[in-house]
């Protein structure tokens, strides 16, 4: 990492962390939304995962053990002198939450990035958020200059959302744009809380 | 990011066989650094040595595995153990609830003003 050793550091006032998940397909542009708003360049961490083939046992032996990686970037937001926020970029497939489980316990939220030209991509992100999780989410729109463009309520129908999800169309490559992306997210967590006290 | 690849040493090798930390309480957004009043520790292993350097400062888990290239799940392991020992501090203990209100708010509040 190029940044200095006091960049680094989260400030010693700071007394809890926070956490929302960035969701999404590869290539969406999760890691562009966390670097836009982040104060840190994003980091990577890497998992890795081995899983030994199933059948009969293979003369060759180590051969037939697959390894994953499964990495995570991630940035980190100071939302003021006593709280951190860190955004946490998961692909969201299965085979991450198998690996990656307890990281959404406590979470604000997660907001999920989808790209039009390929919402098919997103439908594994939204059916693991929904059984693995139960944690509040908002949708999104990763909005790529060729992507056709769909109303929200055309997007709503055919990710077949509730009808109090918010779908927020953003430019991932924006500052402005991706911090209005994940206000709603906090927005919507915030009025599901309110309901429940 | 969702390449396969090999790793050259499993992860475990280096936490002499286990997987699974000491206790549950450290998470990827958990917060540590290290006491400057702590004494060291006396014979701490070049990991340790490693994440009790990386903590010099206050960082989140994540933070320091990503840094010392480490994964995850292995850095839990390594920061549990010198919780346990009194060498490192956990700074606020994760969460298993959703944040409460007067939280959200904070973060609502410090996202606006981006």
């Amino acid at each position: 990492m190029v940044s200095a050793s006091s960049e680094r550091y989260v400030a010693s006032t700071v007394a809890q962390s926070v956490k929302i998940l960035v969701v999404g397909a590869f290539g969406v542009g999760k890691t562009t939304l966390i670097g836009s708003v982040s104060e840190i360049a994003p980091l990577r961490t890497e998992e890795t995962m081995t899983s030994a083939s199933v059948g009969v046992d293979s003369l060759a032996g180590l051969d037939d053990k697959a390894t994953t990686t499964v990495a995570m970037d991630f940035g980190r937001i100071t939302v003021n002198p006593e709280v951190v926020l860190y955004l946490f970029g998961t692909p969201g497939q299965r085979r991450f939450w198998d690996l990656w489980e307890g990281l959404a316990e406590g979470a604000v939220g997660a907001l999920v990035l989808i790209d039009t030209r390929r919402i098919e991509d997103s439908f594994e992100v939204f059916d693991q958020l929904e059984t693995r999780t139960g944690i509040p989410f908002a949708v999104a729109v990763n909005e790529f200059s060729d992507a056709p463009r769909y109303g929200p309520e055309q997007l709503r129908e055919a990710l077949d959302l509730l009808p109090d999800t918010p779908i927020v169309m953003c430019d991932a490559r924006h500052k402005e744009s991706s911090a209005q992306a994940l206000i709603k997210l906090v927005e919507h967590a915030l009025h599901n809380t309110k309901a429940l006290t | 990011m969702d390449d396969y690849r090999d790793h050259p040493v499993r992860p475990y090798v280096l936490t002499s066989g286990r997987a699974h930390p000491s206790r549950n309480t450290i998470r990827p957004e958990t917060l540590l650094v290290v006491d400057p009043d702590a004494p060291r520790p006396i014979a701490p292993t070049s990991q340790q040595k490693a994440l009790l350097e990386m903590c010099g400062g206050m960082l989140s888990l994540a933070e320091a595995a990503a840094h010392l290239r480490l994964p995850v799940s292995l850095v839990v392991v390594i920061a549990s153990d010198l919780v346990d020992t009194g060498h490192l501090q956990v700074r606020a203990a994760p969460r298993h609830t959703p944040p409460p209100v007067e939280l959200l708010e904070k973060v609502l509040d410090g996202l606006r003003k981006l």
